[in-house]
Formats: structure tokens, sequence, C-alpha cells
């Protein structure tokens, strides 16, 4: 393995259901960059992270992260190495039974045996680089969508992982809040020496701050670069992502049989 | 995490629940001191046990003072042999105690009534295992129709 | 046909083997007794002291119905002095563990899959796992517990309340001789046979009840329809369930 490369997906496949999802893909994500993984909805970006995370399992192939296959490691080990990474979830995913302290304090109070005194300054540390200090003792369900993600992104920092993988980041926010987050992924990356994969769909926003970037359709990768480089990427599919054409390699229509004997069926 | 009040509630909750078992042992069951107490056996043959089961009460004048352990059939005779449980606080019971099979109301349950005998000279108590010889069988309801119809014919 | 009935039935155990593999996983984790007694002291609080009211509220009621019903019937064979052990009997044996566990299912259980389901659907639980944290430590096994303990404490509080209920009615109302009322009802009730083999009922009861409620939660498709399918087999399962199992208890406890 590269010892540039912080993770390293070599020939994976995988299937859900005999549904193809990936067909022999392989890509490298660099140590302490922002890298993007994009591409339509539905052709499963969030599976790349929960492979990469060793929630599922694939075919064939092999993940490496922190010199270990991801693939093959048993519970123990995979536990070990959940503890390097953290992973940001659509919905944010707080315990909604908890305050935002608490939340943020969990991961803490579950994998070191540190005084509380020390667990309090941590957490309020973790929470005013997201800006919610003030918000400690709110409920969940007291914070709008984008204070919720960011409290989640404190709760994913807590304990300082060498890797933070985003989902959909910014599905459903407001242009500020979209603002703000796109902010703080970029500051932290940068502050804490994290490497980042923003799984998304927001072509625009993330193109702002990845240094690379995957573009996924049909199974594989179509095309990789710095978002300088894709924009100049000729390959059709490529073109119509980037610019966001209806009709093109990645089509239209959901595969059907044509629509004229379809209407036959029905009229005859 | 756990607040005092969710811990204040939980203790209470425990308590009143051991409380409602000793409640439930002591005021209804009121058998800590008889199911735990020492027993002796005592063996009776009869004729007819009718519905007498396992842990039927024995009674003395109304008073519990053992249980039924067990029926078995007699392999030679052909007669049920009922073993009782009886408390070791009830020793001395007569050689010539006559034990009949008694129900309790109309249809209630039957048990077995103990009639202490009398003790008079050259006449010992029963011992760990001994026979009781002088019984009475269950009255079953269609015998009795049936004696009663018969000594109407005779009439 | 045969295909359905056999691919039918093979799912069921696919079904009963995830089921058992998630209960073992969650009795045989890891303990932690510092960090997971405060977890199963908050769920004791949470399916414990929060069905007490409706269980109080339906022991007293059941017990009260008890002695008027039985009274009318025992009082044709002059046999009223019975209504004691009657009333006693009904709850120790049957009526305690059984209407608990089933009010403990509807109270207790749909809430329980209806929240781990919730967590499921909202992420809790996968982003739980990301953080190497195991859900069934954290959040199956305290509820697993707390059920445990609870249901046979909920169990002797319904049957206590219950006979009190029978009292009121019994001695109060109607008239029955209080002395006897008792009397009768301590010759006739055993310690062993009636009051333990009814906790051995709501023990199991309770391993059933909560283990279907969580694994309900735990094994749910985590949309809205899911949660709400999930919540209603919980409850119907968990009832059939018991009232199987309670035959299958008393004909080995009683039956001869």
């Amino acid at each position: 393995m590269d010892p540039n490369n912080f993770v390293q997906i070599e020939n994976l496949t995988f299937s859900r259901d005999e549904r193809v999802i990936y067909d022999d893909i392989s890509l490298t994500i660099p140590k302490g960059k922002v890298i993007a993984v994009m591409g339509p909805s539905g052709i499963g970006k969030t599976t790349l992270l929960r492979l990469i995370g060793g929630q599922i399992r694939p075919d064939s192939g092999k993940i490496l992260f922190a010199d270990k296959d991801i693939a093959q490691v048993n519970r123990r080990e995979l536990y070990d190495v959940r503890k390097k990474m953290s992973m940001l979830f659509q919905s944010g995913a707080l315990f909604t039974e908890m305050s935002v302290f608490d939340n943020v304090a969990f991961p803490i109070r579950e994998h070191t045996k540190l005084p509380e005194p020390i667990i309090r300054s941590m957490v309020l540390m973790k929470l005013n680089s997201v800006g919610l200090r003030g918000a400690a003792q709110l409920m969940p369900n007291e914070l709008s969508g984008g204070m919720a993600r960011r409290a989640a992104l404190a709760r994913a920092i807590a304990l300082d992982p060498e890797l933070i993988m985003y989902d959909e980041p910014f599905v459903g926010q407001d242009p500020i809040s979209m603002g703000v987050l796109l902010k703080l992924i970029r500051s932290l990356n940068d502050a804490l020496g994290l490497t980042s994969i923003i799984v998304s769909h927001d072509l625009q926003e993330v193109m702002q701050i990845a240094d690379y970037a995957y573009i996924m359709a049909n199974k594989k990768v179509i095309g990789h670069g710095t978002p300088a480089q894709l924009h100049q990427d000729e390959s059709p599919l490529v073109r119509q992502f980037m610019k966001g054409q209806a009709d093109g390699p990645v089509p239209f229509h959901y595969p059907a049989k044509p629509f004229a004997d379809e209407l036959k069926d029905v009229f005859l | 995490m756990t607040s005092r009040k969710v811990e204040f509630w939980v203790g209470l909750f425990i308590v009143v629940g051991f409380l409602a078992f000793f409640t439930l042992a002591f005021e209804v069951a009121n058998s800590g001191s008889v199911s735990s107490s020492d027993t002796y056996q005592l063996k009776a043959k009869f004729d007819n046990i009718g519905g007498l089961k396992v842990r039927s009460p024995i009674k003395v004048g109304g008073v519990v003072v053992g249980r039924v352990s067990s029926i078995d059939l007699d392999k030679v005779n052909y007669v049920p042999v009922v073993t009782l449980d009886i408390y070791t606080e009830y020793q001395n019971i007569p050689e010539t105690s006559s034990l009949s099979i008694l129900t309790a109301g109309l249809l209630g349950e039957q048990y077995l009534g103990l009639e202490p005998g009398f003790v008079i000279e050259g006449v010992g108590y029963l011992k760990d295992g001994d026979f009781l010889e002088d019984t009475k069988s269950a009255l079953v309801l269609e015998e009795l129709i049936g004696q009663f119809l018969f000594s109407q014919n005779d009439d | 046909m045969i295909t359905q009935i056999g691919r039918t039935a093979i799912s069921q155990v696919v079904t009963l083997g995830r089921a058992a593999l998630m209960l073992f996983g969650a009795i045989f984790a890891a303990p932690n007794f510092a960090k997971s007694i405060p977890l199963v002291i908050r769920q004791i609080y949470v399916v414990g002291v929060q069905s007490l009211a409706i269980i109080i509220v339906s022991g007293l009621f059941i017990g009260m119905v008890l002695a008027l019903q039985g009274y009318t019937i025992l009082i044709d064979y002059g046999a009223e002095n019975s209504l004691g052990p009657m009333v006693a009997l009904s709850l120790l044996r049957e009526l305690g563990p059984v209407v608990t566990a089933l009010l403990f299912a509807g109270r207790a259980g749909s809430a329980l899959t209806a929240e781990i389901g919730l967590m499921k659907a909202t992420e809790q639980i996968t982003s739980m796992e990301m953080m190497a944290v195991d859900p069934l430590r954290r959040i199956v096994a305290p509820r697993f517990w707390a059920g445990f303990y609870s249901m046979p404490l909920l169990a002797f509080m319904f049957s206590a309340v219950g006979i009190y209920g029978g009292h009121l009615v019994g001695v109060e109302w109607l008239g029955v001789d209080e002395g006897s009322f008792w009397s009768v009802m301590q010759a006739n009730v055993d310690l062993s046979a009636d009051i333990m083999n009814g906790f051995i009922k709501s023990v199991v009861f309770a391993i059933v009840v909560t283990w279907i409620a969580i694994f309900r939660g735990y094994d749910c498709i985590p949309t809205s329809e899911g949660i709400s399918k999930a919540t209603t087999q919980t409850v119907v399962h968990s009832s059939l369930a018991v009232l199987g199992l309670d035959f299958l208890l008393t004909v080995l406890m009683f039956g001869e």
C-alpha cells in the first residue's frame, strides 16, 4: 500500500440481491485531502462509505485502511479500526434521548475513562469549533436541521479521528447552513489534519472544497481528477454529469421495454 | 446521566415489587412455616379414593395436619395406597385412629379427615412408615344413588 | 404451493435464527458493570415504573370482577367461603402472570419496538456501530434486562392488588366473612406450587415478550410503515406466544 494513500480500494465488486452495485472498481484516497465521490442518485454512493466502514462486506476485492483489509478483519479488529474513522450521517443521527452535550460526550465516555471535568472541556471545545457551545444543553429535537448536522459533526470529531466520511451532508440545507458546513468541512480537515470523503451530488458546492473527485455511474468510476480537470473532461458521461443534462449516456428512462410495446399491451 | 428522580422511582418500584411478593408469600399463602416444616410419612389403603389428589389436605377437626404426598396402586391386591405427609409437630397419632375421604361442601375438593382414636393401655402411636388400618373410602355419588334405588326396591 | 410453504418455513427459521443471535449477542456482550447498571436502571424506569399505573388499576379491577363473578356462582352452592382461594389462585396461577404479560406487551413492548425501530430509521444504531460501540450491548442488552427484572415484580404487584380488590368486593361489599376469606385462602394457597409457579411463568413471559419486542424493533424495515408493522407484530406475536406458552406451562405445572 502506497504510504501517501489513506484508503485504497482495489478491484471491488459488490452486489445486493443479485443487483450489481459496483463492478470491479478501484480508487485511492490520499492522506490529508478532501475527496469527493459524486454521481447520480441511486448508484450506491452511500454503500461505498458503508463498505469502508465495514458495515457490509464486498463480494470480492480489497479495502485497505491503516494496513488492514477491512473486507477480511474480524469483529474486534474492525471495532479497533473504526475508532480511527467516523461518519457523519445524512440525518445527523444524534441520539434523541440525550442532550447535545451528552451526544458529543458519548464516544469519549464509551472509549475512555477520562474524568468528567476533562470530558467536559473536550466536549465544549468540539462544540465551540462548530459554533454550538451555547446549544450544549438543548435536546436534538430542538435543533434545526443544519444545527443538528453541525452537532453531529462535533460528535464525529470528538475522538479526533483520522478519517471522516460525510454522507450527503448538504441535502435539504438552506444556502447559509450549506455555506457554514462547507467552511467547517474544509477548515476541520486542514486544522486537524484529517482525511475527508464527501459523498454528494451537490456538484457546484462540493467542487468548491474538494481537492480531488471521483465520478461514479453505471457501476464504475467514470472519471476522476481535480475539479479543474473534470470541468475539462471530454468523455460524454462526465460531461453529462458536470453539465447536468437530462439525457445522455446515463439514461433518463429507467430500463423498460419499448414504449410502443407497452401501449400495444394496454390497447390490444 | 441517570437522574435522582429516576433512581428514586426505580428503587421504590423494586421495593414495592418485593413487598408484594412477601405479602403474597406470608399473608396469602401463609405457608412459610408449613411447607418448609419437616414431615413424617404414614400410609393407608383404601377401597376407593374417589377424587383424592396428591397435595390434598389432611385435616383433624378442620385443622390441616399434613398433605397427601403420593397415590399408588398396590400391585398385589389392586387397592390404592395413599402416602401421607404429616407435619412432625403432630406426633402421637394413636394406632386406633381412622381416616376417611370427605368432601368440602357439596361439590368441593376432597380431603382426608383424620379421626384420632382413643389411647388405652397397649395401644401405641403411629411411627414413620406405619399403615393406618381403619379407613373409610370415598363416597361415590353413583354408588350412593344405586344403593338408594336398591333399598327403595326392597320396600 | 409446496414451494410457497417451504419458502415461508425457511424464512421463519432464518428469522428465528437472527433473533436468537441477537439475544445471544445481547446477553453475552462483554459486560461493563459500571457503565451498564445505570443504563439498566434507566430502562427499568421506562418499562417498569411507567407501566405501574396500568398494572395496578387493571389488577384492582380484575380482582374485583373475579370476586363479584365468583360470588354469584359460589353462593348457589353455599360455597362462598371458597371465594378467597378462588380469587387468589386465579390471580396467582393465571391472571397475574398472563394479564401482566399482555399489558406489558401492549404498554412497554410496543414502545420498545417503536423506539428501537426509530433509532434504526434515523441511523442512530448505524452511527453507534460506526463509533465502535456495540449496539447490542448499549441498546439491546439494558432493555432486555430491564424487561426481565420488571415483569415478575409487576406480576406480583398485580396479584397482590387483585387480591386486595377481591377483598374489597367480597368482604367489604358482599359480606363474605373476613376471617374465612383469608383463612381458607391461606389453607389453599401454597408457596411453592402456586406463588413460585406463577413466578416462573412470569419470568418466562418476561423473556419472551421483551425478546420479541426488541427483536421486532431491531429487525424492522427502517421506514415509518415498517415501524408501525413491527409494533403491531410485537403486540400480536407476544400475546400469542404468552397465551400458547401459558397453556404449555400450565400443563407442565398443574396437569397430572
